[in-house]
């Protein structure tokens, strides 16, 4: 067998090997040259497997050669071969930010760790998308918790400590329900391969099994993935992780969550089971216009940038869920390529929010949090970064020109197909809501005068600059030619929802 | 009834590890929760592996009834992921204990607003 044929497999390893060879390593370069290394590496195995499902439809690849349903499969289609490009391609450009980025916000001698976390984190993640093992699916979600807790724990300021056991504690609960919702799954079918596993339950959908499956999955996925209202763990643990690991786990952790969501619900159960014979998109409609409305709401009245962009992530999964909750074509393609043009727009924000964190210090040289007192006229010191934020917060509103206006036009749509204005009319309120907590930077960053005695900070490292603007690159690129996003995330839809029975 | 013994007994465990998870303050009892909680789990799977009279699935011409091994593979996967994140949890407690001198959640709230309140009066200066 050539290597070619490989390559779902050395997706997931070769970043969990990177991992304890930077523990081994021990300096804080060599290790953050192996893992840099291997996400580079797994962004290119990602791209290549994307334009081989592309060109010759789906790879199901058997781990050790046994065959499903016995051994484990990675099945990768349309979704979650775009899903890879995502995780991966945050990871390849956070991780060279992050060399410059934890300096002031780690102490030295854990560079090393920090580097190994980074590592298992996205081997994890990316676990859970290729995966095609229910089972696998649970290990590989828990391996990527258990770091994330871990690189949250990082973060300067003690509370990150409190943050991260919060996020532990709803995050375990959370997992252990998946686990119920498998083994229940499990109990009723004999097989953890998905694909078997769709087959066999479609004889006995509507079993009372098979719905407390399919709760305990639903509340589970829900809190990993901080759906309204089970986001408490959200703020905080965005708040006081360091900067490079908001950007990560914003743009990634979440995301991957919901795409199991995805893949549970139109793979597993179907959409008839999901979406027709109970009141779960009622429901879910519901919530997230709750967490349209709310969370930004919220997001208006926070102090800190950091928290602020917290908040609006609350209120974009929102925007996900919904397009869920038509369950129709470009419903679900409206969810899947907001994933990514969310992912990349809250990533670039987090980074560049990193920038300013790392680079408006005390007089003792301590990073301090971004409150608006000193963010105030920061636009002369750092035009670059605060441009940044603001294209970044453009595409949160969804202006024309930039990625975030695609998806909320395609959730539209799916919303005026249903014969439903009103929510096509709640969609665009909420987004002057967004407008309102972007035009608060607007207002602080631009018009006022820096305050009396402040010192000259300057612009951001270039170091720091560089990977934010890539990703604010992408926010306009993806704006303009959307063959790859709409191309995409239209395919998965199209084949999601024909599967689906 | 007593058929589904063994689902009462991981039921009742199971609602008394997450009634313990959410009611009590304390950083180190929530762990013992959240351990109760996840090891209910295991019984969950363990349980419906076992047939009565079936043995190790090892083919003989003796026996003809054999156990159902995945879930023991399973559960001694999950094993070690509680492990790993009560582990993680009690690292976490001790570092919390460090920062704050307290592992009782409303207190270590009560510091984090009183640290804010002086903050906001006396806003440090660039």
């Amino acid at each position: 067998m050539s290597l070619a044929q490989h390559l779902p497999a050395l997706q997931v390893v070769l970043p969990l090997i990177s991992a304890p060879l930077a523990v081994l390593l021990r300096r804080g370069g060599l290790a953050f040259a192996m893992v840099t290394a291997a996400a580079w590496a797994a962004f290119a195995i990602a791209i290549a497997l994307w334009l081989q499902v592309d060109s010759s439809g789906s790879i199901s690849y058997h781990i050790g050669n046994w065959e499903p349903p016995w051994g484990i499969e990675y099945r990768i289609d349309r979704l979650n071969s775009f899903m890879l490009v995502l995780v991966s391609g945050m990871a390849a450009v956070v991780l060279p930010y992050s060399r410059a980025s934890i300096e002031r916000e780690i102490p030295r001698e854990s560079h090393y760790l920090f580097y190994a976390m980074m590592g298992l984190c996205m081997t994890g993640l990316l676990g859970i998308t290729i995966t095609g093992d229910a089972f696998n699916l649970f290990v590989f979600l828990e391996i990527s918790s258990l770091s994330t807790y871990v690189l949250i724990a990082l973060g300067r300021d003690r509370r990150a400590l409190t943050a991260s056991y919060q996020y532990l504690i709803m995050g375990s609960i959370g997992a252990t329900f998946i686990v119920i919702a498998i083994g229940f799954l499990y109990l009723m079918t004999g097989t953890l391969n998905l694909a078997d596993m769709a087959t066999k339950l479609s004889t006995i959908k509507g079993t009372r099994p098979v719905l407390v499956a399919l709760a305990f999955f639903t509340v589970g996925v829900s809190l990993k993935a901080a759906i309204f209202p089970l986001h408490q763990w959200l703020p905080n643990a965005y708040t006081y992780a360091p900067s490079a690991v908001t950007a990560f786990i914003g743009a990634t952790a979440t995301k991957v969550s919901l795409y199991a969501l995805i893949r549970f619900y139109f793979t597993i159960f179907g959409d008839s089971l999901v979406f027709e014979q109970l009141p779960l998109p009622e429901i879910m409609l519901m919530l997230s216009l709750f967490a349209l409305f709310v969370a930004n709401f919220i997001a208006i009245f926070q102090s800190n940038l950091k928290r602020l962009f917290a908040y609006s992530s609350i209120g974009q999964i929102g925007y996900i869920t919904l397009g869920l909750s038509f369950d129709s074509v470009h419903g679900l393609a409206a969810s899947i390529m907001h994933l990514f043009n969310h992912g990349i727009a809250k990533g670039a924000i987090f980074l560049l929010t990193g920038g300013i964190v790392a680079t408006l210090t005390t007089r003792q040289g301590i990073p301090t949090a971004p409150t608006f007192e000193r963010l105030a006229g920061l636009s002369k010191q750092m035009p670059l970064t605060c441009f940044g934020i603001v294209i970044g917060g453009l595409s949160l509103i969804g202006v024309p020109g930039t990625a975030g206006f695609i998806s909320k036009w395609y959730l539209i749509l799916a919303a005026i197909e249903k014969d439903q204005w009103w929510l096509a009319g709640a969609i665009v309120i909420s987004s002057l809501l967004a407008l309102a907590y972007v035009w608060r930077f607007v207002e602080v960053a631009y018009f006022r005068s820096p305050p009396v005695g402040q010192n000259a900070h300057g612009e951001a490292s270039i170091s720091l600059l560089i990977p934010a603007w890539l990703l604010i690159a992408g926010t306009i690129w993806f704006g303009f030619d959307t063959s790859f996003t709409v191309g995409s995330a239209l395919n998965a839809a199209q084949q999601l929802m024909s599967n689906s029975r | 009834m007593i058929g589904h013994f063994s689902y009462i007994v991981t039921v009742f465990l199971m609602v008394a590890g997450l009634y313990i998870l959410i009611a009590c303050s304390n950083l180190i009892k929530k762990l013992v929760g959240l351990s109760i909680f996840q090891t209910s789990v295991y019984l969950l799977y363990i349980v419906p592996g076992k047939l009565v009279g079936g043995t190790a699935p090892i083919i003989s011409p003796q026996y003809t009834v054999y156990s159902n091994p995945l879930p023991h593979v399973l559960i001694l996967t999950a094993i070690v992921v509680g492990v790993a994140t009560l582990a993680l949890g009690l690292a976490l407690a001790v570092r919390i204990r460090e920062a704050y001198g307290s592992i009782e959640e409303d207190e270590i709230l009560a510091r984090d607003h009183a640290v804010i309140a002086t903050e906001a009066a006396n806003e440090e200066p660039l």
